[in-house]
């Protein structure tokens, strides 16, 4: 599903969980299609900007949007398929990863039973993520790469249109990575907004279009290959890091 | 028939005019029961106070398990405890009310009233909190057996006699009124899972992501506490106060060693949970113990036959795991290029 329009529209957003704000003044426009991703120190406000997006968090001031409509009010949750880090998601419970990718179909069929389109689906956003072949094994035999496969796959199941990660390859091993992003590019190629908070920076030089660089309030803006080249990687980071720009 | 459903309409009580319709089941069964210990000739089923026992203990196999699983997955196995003790606290408010004000209501009736306000605040609590904690709950059970204790203990002279049937749980007290009233939780219970099951199990696995999914976290996790809240109630009368929460946490326990899906671990928590059921309220007749203790002995003696069948699941299955991850280093690279349709 396409609107027209910014998938998410930040104006003058602050917010703070006491009355020192996390985040400050931020504005910014994610538009259709878009492959960002949001980078910051240790708490720079990063993942709190990331729930202010998607409206889990209401801001103290300033308005947030989401495919047009204030975030936190917005009732469309099967547009929004959300990954999160893999470590919040390790639990000890039985669940194949079939169950777990079908949770993207709860929203279209609420209390109702999942159609034979649904399965259908549900299938299919398991073969596009290379999990087929893993659909009847438990979520706690993956490695975790696999397991953020398959909720991405979830997130495609869903039908969503952007997909919002929330530094989703810490504990993944090195291999797992690159084929992780992989599949983010190929999905973005096939339309899926992509917003990615991300520690680790290397990743995002070398595959998000756009990085948004916080500390507490907006550094950097642009694209990634200006980002690169930029004074706010190295004020943000400090100098240590700058060599991801030489090589990135 | 008629004739039965003719004399239980004709009761006085206003809850026994409600209650008729579940009567007239509970009649039904009763007769199912005395057949089956004519074909069996099981000496415990030719009571009909065993009749109603051993369909509340069935119905609790059910129940028990089927929130305990939502419960033990999200590592909230303790709020079941604090919900007994609190629960005990409305059954000392309706003896209290019977004994001073001559109020003849059932104390389950009362107990359900107090432990679902006792589960919504702690839920309110947890919401404000942003998190359950231990500390929270350690305190809402202490305030419910302090409370409790202490109005038992303002009319010890009638009251302290019958409260071991509360503490403890009992098969001979199951009451028909009791027991209806367990069959009106049981159906309230079920149906509400049965309904909401897509959604608590997102909120049980992922509670953000089922936020995100626009699913209203806060409403199903009020949901969750007051089943569980209702689930414990009629769970006391033969599970007694200080075992009632063991049946929401051993069968589940002893399902997720053994099962591969969210289904399947369902499933199995309730077969070992009417395993324990059955097997407990036999060895407890027989052998002229409280049923309580003994189903929860017999649960917790399956949960470690399934941790021993887990391991040794394991164990055979370790050769079978290493040749799949041998598949999955060789198709590391085409997962790199994942197909679209």
């Amino acid at each position: 599903m396409t609107t027209e329009g910014p998938v998410a529209e930040l104006d003058d957003v602050t917010f703070g969980y006491t009355t020192t704000p996390v985040v400050e003044d931020i504005s910014l426009r994610i538009e259709q299609g878009e492959y960002a991703a949001i980078v910051g120190p240790n708490g720079s406000g990063k993942s709190t900007l990331m729930r202010l997006i998607l409206g889990l968090l209401e801001p103290d001031s300033g308005s947030a949007r989401l495919f047009g409509e204030p975030a936190h009010r917005f009732d469309e949750g099967s547009r929004v398929g959300y990954v999160a880090q893999q470590a919040s998601a390790s639990k000890e419970m039985p669940i194949t990863v079939r169950e777990v990718v079908k949770m993207g179909r709860f929203p279209h069929v609420g209390y109702g039973l999942l159609s034979a389109s649904d399965w259908e689906v549900v299938d299919r956003a398991l073969d596009v993520v290379g999990m087929s072949a893993f659909a009847d094994r438990p979520v706690t035999q993956l490695s975790g790469g696999q397991r953020q496969r398959a909720f991405i796959a979830r997130a495609l199941a869903g039908e969503a249109d952007l997909l919002v990660l929330d530094e989703p390859t810490v504990g993944v091993d090195a291999e797992s990575v690159d084929a992780f992003y992989a599949l983010l590019e190929t999905l973005n190629d096939d339309g899926i907004t992509v917003l990615l908070v991300e520690h680790d920076l290397r990743a995002v030089t070398d595959h998000a279009e756009r990085v948004v660089c916080l500390n507490r309030r907006l550094r950097f803006d642009g694209p990634t290959e200006e980002f690169v080249d930029s004074d706010a990687l190295a004020e943000t980071f400090g100098t240590a890091v700058s060599a991801v720009g030489e090589s990135g | 028939m008629t004739k039965s459903l003719a004399f239980i309409v004709a009761q006085s009580s206003p809850l026994d005019a409600v209650l008729a319709p579940v009567y007239w089941l509970l009649a039904q069964w009763s007769e199912f029961m005395f057949d089956v210990a004519r074909w069996t000739g099981l000496g415990l089923l030719q009571y009909q106070y065993m009749h109603r026992a051993v369909l509340v203990g069935l119905c609790i196999g059910v129940m028990a398990p089927l929130i305990g699983t939502f419960l033990v997955h999200r590592q909230l196995a303790l709020i079941g405890d604090a919900l007994a003790h609190t629960a005990f606290a409305g059954v000392a408010v309706g003896l209290f009310l019977n004994a001073v004000l001559d109020f003849g209501v059932s104390p389950y009736l009362t107990a359900i009233i107090v432990a679902m306000i006792a589960a919504l605040s702690i839920e309110l609590i947890s919401e404000v909190t942003d998190a359950y904690n231990d500390v929270s709950m350690a305190i809402v059970l202490s305030t419910g057996f302090a409370l409790g204790t202490t109005l038992i203990s303002l009319n010890a002279g009638g009251l302290s006699v019958g409260i071991d049937q509360y503490l403890f749980g009992n098969l001979a007290t199951v009451s028909r009124e009791n027991a209806a009233i367990l069959l009106v939780l049981f159906a309230v219970i079920v149906g509400t899972i049965a309904l909401t099951r897509n959604q608590l199990l997102y909120v049980t696995f992922d509670e953000t992501a089922a936020e995100v999914a626009g699913i209203p976290v806060n409403w199903y996790n009020r949901t969750m506490v007051v089943l569980t809240a209702l689930v414990v109630v009629g769970a006391m009368q033969i599970m007694g106060v200080i075992l009632v929460a063991a049946m929401l946490v051993v069968p589940v326990a002893g399902a997720a060693q053994v099962s591969r899906s969210f289904t399947g671990s369902l499933l199995s928590s309730v077969v070992l949970a009417e395993l324990a059921v059955v097997v407990g309220i036999g060895l407890s007749y027989y052998g002229e113990a409280t049923a309580g203790g003994v189903i929860v002995l017999v649960a917790v003696a399956i949960y470690v036959a399934c941790i021993v069948l887990g391991r040794l699941r394991t164990a055979l299955g370790e050769e079978s795991a290493a040749e799949t991850a041998r598949i999955d280093a060789s198709g590391a690279d085409s997962k790199a290029e994942p197909t679209t349709d």
